[in-house]
């Protein structure tokens, strides 16, 4: 591999971690509540609001079922609107950030569902409101498998964010598919794959070690 | 159990709940009346699905009922809604079979949960939260997850952060019954003292007889959604009037009669007279089989049997047999000395 092409990965690198961190925050901002609404205020549940519900979780729905290269191109109006363009990296957030928010908000839902509805009643019975009840149980409760869902995310995102060359989104996925596909440089591609998978490996270790560290359900071993 | 509404912690009128269910409604409670005097510890026994967690659930509004009324401390939980209802349940603790504890908090931070909830100053939390740490013995424990706690630990968690608020009802839904007896008699103990010495009262409901028998001073009977019978726990172990009490006592008063005989129970002669004698009070520790066979010549033969101790009573439930042509005789002089005598048949 030429040395010229080190700061050509390195700057796709930069491009990626970018592009992802970005959309992860914001999908995080997103899903977070979407995810605590949808897992509580179906009918009898705590926000108990049966519609909104119902059709929140259908636009969730409808979110999933597109393909994620389908969104990008079908949202090109939408994202000139919130970037101001429709072209490279800070565009290719805008779908990045749509595809996130649902994703993550089902799998905030699951973690929420997940927790033992016990704890509601003992909460409920303390005189606690609803939104007490979420701020101190139901998230804190929730929050090893929130970690990993997040973790899943960002695992997910680094592979959509490969596809948003589409856009001209840059990045290693693009760089790849410029150089190591288009200009015969399979140098290039495996390095662009060694590095996802690098990254990828990092981000799932890193979240598995939070989520450890969270997770208080067994007991541990406390050294002497 | 009635008394003046002012000596109730809690009184049910005509209380009934029933719930929606494909083709009609299903009744789980109904024409419920009972009065927990204030200081007493009352048990509610029932088989599952009797409707005694139902029952206990409305105390604190969990569940509110379709007819009637509950009132705890005076106040009508089934209209109260919102803060009302929320003060309401800060006046009753409660605490759960599984102790339904924070798995992410220590057992310092699952007490402070309701005092953060009620909106206690910081300082003032700590303090409450090592008072009542000191309360249930958990002293050394104070910082561990609740994943590191024995069941009797746990449910020692459970009572301290029920107790935080400073509540005047505690309602147990079937809290020892996730433990071993050996425990379950430690946490019973601490219940007892948290009686007397906050003289809070306690609605308990368990399928245990001895959980009755142990603590409780006030008990009722419930069965497919009614009471068939409540009163001072002495008296229904001494006197029980519904077949259901009957046989959740036969479990722990030694009652039972042994397979051998009951097989081959007949009702009338011939064959030795079989009487169930019930010893209450101080006549549980006198020798009177002795003296029925000293005074009288006539020898029982001992069946089974059992003496126990209800609240700090002696009570004892013993079976017998005699000749045929002495029972009335032997029943004559046991009931002249205070006893209670029934006769079960005759066997060969």
């Amino acid at each position: 591999m030429s040395a010229n092409l080190i700061p050509l990965l390195w700057e796709a690198t930069l491009q990626t971690l970018w592009m992802v961190a970005v959309s992860s925050v914001l999908g995080a901002l997103g899903g977070l509540p979407l995810g605590v609404f949808l897992a509580t205020s179906q009918r009898g549940e705590l926000l108990g609001a049966p519609w909104i519900n119902k059709i929140l979780g259908l636009v969730v729905n409808a979110t999933r079922s597109v393909p994620f290269i389908i969104l990008v191109v079908a949202i090109i109006p939408f994202t000139r609107l919130i970037a101001g363009t429709s072209i490279g990296t800070n565009a290719a957030m805008v779908p990045l950030t749509l595809a996130a928010i649902p994703f993550i908000a089902r799998l905030v839902e699951n973690a929420i569902r997940e927790v033992d509805q016990g704890l509601i009643e003992a909460a409920r019975a303390m005189g606690a409101t609803p939104l007490q009840i979420i701020a101190r149980v139901l998230i804190p409760e929730a929050l090893p498998g929130i970690t990993l869902g997040l973790t899943l995310a960002v695992v997910s995102l680094i592979g959509y964010s490969a596809m948003v060359g589409a856009v001209g989104g840059q990045g290693l996925g693009d760089l790849g598919i410029r150089y190591g596909y288009q200009r015969f440089m399979p140098e290039v591609m495996a390095a662009v794959v060694v590095i996802l998978i690098v990254l990828v490996q990092l981000v799932q270790s890193l979240g598995e070690w939070i989520a450890a560290r969270v997770d208080r359900r067994a007991p541990r071993n406390r050294g002497l | 159990m009635t008394g003046r509404a002012e000596d109730a912690a809690i009184i049910f009128e005509g209380l009934g709940k029933s719930f929606p269910k494909a083709g009609g409604r299903v009744t789980a409670l109904e024409g419920i009346d009972l009065t927990v005097p204030a200081g007493s510890i009352t048990g509610i026994i029932g088989r599952s699905g009797a409707g005694k967690s139902t029952l206990l659930r409305m105390v604190n509004g969990l569940e509110r009922p379709t007819e009637g009324r509950v009132t705890v401390t005076g106040q009508d939980v089934g209209q109260a809604r919102g803060p009302a209802l929320r003060a309401i349940r800060r006046n009753v603790g409660m605490i759960f079979q599984h102790f339904n504890l924070l798995s992410s908090r220590t057992v310092r931070g699952n007490i402070a949960l309701p005092l953060q909830i009620a909106g206690t100053p910081g300082g003032q939390i700590r303090a409450r939260v090592d008072q009542l740490i000191d309360q249930v013995g958990l002293g050394p424990l104070a910082d561990r997850y609740p994943a590191e706690l024995s069941g009797g630990q746990k449910q020692r968690v459970g009572i301290a952060r029920a107790l935080a608020t400073g509540p005047q009802v505690l309602l147990s839904d079937e809290a020892t019954s996730a433990l071993d007896p050996e425990t379950t008699q430690t946490v019973l103990e601490l219940l007892g003292r948290i009686n007397r010495d906050l003289g809070l009262t306690i609605l308990l409901i368990t399928h245990e007889m001895a959980v009755l028998r142990d603590i409780a001073t006030h008990m009722a009977v419930i069965e497919a959604g009614r009471i068939v019978e409540s009163g001072p726990t002495y008296d229904i172990f001494t006197k029980p009037t519904h077949p259901t009490t009957r046989s959740f006592l036969s479990g722990v008063t030694g009652t039972t009669l042994p397979a051998f005989v009951a097989g081959r129970l007949q009702d009338g002669p011939p064959g030795d007279q079989v009487i169930r004698v019930t010893f209450a009070g101080t006549h549980a520790t006198d020798p009177m089989l002795a003296r029925l066979a000293t005074e009288l010549g006539i020898s029982a033969n001992i069946l089974g049997g059992a003496i126990e101790e209800i609240g700090t009573q002696p009570f004892g439930n013993l079976l017998i047999s005699v000749p045929a042509d002495q029972g009335d005789r032997a029943r004559a002089f046991l009931e002249t000395h205070g006893l209670t005598t029934e006769v079960l048949g005759h066997v060969r």
